[in-house]
């Protein structure tokens, strides 16, 4: 039988790995691609938390809500992303360390 | 014996999301770890079905591998010059990013074990779609809204972002 705990650590497993994503990638594609594994581990939690805890579907709504903010991360991102390589010909984090465009 | 099924499928698709997963954080290749996500995002539909939540996984499916996975893909395609084929991206701080990410994983891990969760009894599966229409449309009327505005709003300004300055 699979319990609440094993979808609550290949979750945690998942987060870590976008963490893991998040603090090496020198991409900023890639960095986007990384936190889009956080929204999925934080998604799989709270739908597995509604299932066996709560036992209504109040946790599928907070998780619809936030695949809408994830879009939204996305798109907005992915503009900054585009601008940033308008003016420096390069999407990498280390190479956009000042404000003044 | 007959629950040996599900327990399959979830240790396979377990297996798929977190390989993938460390593909598209370790792998050296931009596009490869692009539609690794896509195996990623697949694997949590599965989970989503799994747990019953079966609009969710049908969102999950659009929204990310129809939308956010395209989204990426162009993204990729933009910002590396078409002569530079092989499209490789470069880490740093390995070995204390994987220290932090191993630390956070063992955290989390002891939490959740050790934690005496009340568990209540399952909910028999069925459509979830009406159910969550129906909450949006009277619970979450406000929380939809605004989420309905900041929709608008980002995809606004993502156009405003990435226009020309010449337009101005």
């Amino acid at each position: 039988m699979i319990s609440l705990e094993h979808y609550l650590i290949v979750a945690a497993a998942l987060f870590s790995l976008g963490l893991y994503g998040v603090l090496t990638r020198k991409n900023a594609i890639n960095v986007l691609m990384s936190i889009e594994l956080i929204f999925n581990s934080a998604n799989i939690n709270l739908i597995a938390f509604s299932r066996f805890v709560s036992g209504d579907t109040e946790g599928q709504v907070f998780a619809l809500f936030v695949i809408v903010i994830a879009a939204c991360e996305a798109a907005v991102a992915l503009a900054i992303i585009m601008s940033l390589y308008r003016i420096l010909k390069d999407v990498s984090l280390d190479e956009a360390s000042v404000l003044k465009g | 014996m007959e629950t040996l099924g599900p327990q399959i499928i979830f240790w396979a698709f377990a297996a798929l999301m977190l390989g993938s997963a460390f593909i598209v954080v370790h792998g050296k290749n931009l596009v490869r770890s692009a539609f690794s996500l896509l195996a990623t995002f697949f694997s949590a539909a599965v989970f989503y079905v799994m747990l019953g939540a079966d609009f969710l996984a049908g969102v999950q499916l659009l929204v990310y591998v129809g939308g956010i996975l395209t989204l990426l893909v162009f993204g990729v395609m933009l910002t590396n010059r078409i002569y530079n084929l092989n499209l490789e991206t470069q880490t740093f701080q390995v070995l204390p990013g994987a220290l932090v990410s191993l630390a956070v994983f063992v955290i989390l891990t002891t939490v959740v074990v050790r934690t005496p969760w009340s568990q209540s009894a399952l909910i028999e599966d069925g459509p979830t779609t009406p159910i969550i229409g129906r909450a949006l449309m009277t619970e979450y009327v406000l929380p939809f809204e605004i989420a309905s505005v900041l929709l608008l709003v980002a995809l606004l300004g993502a156009a405003m972002l990435v226009r020309r300055r010449t337009d101005l």
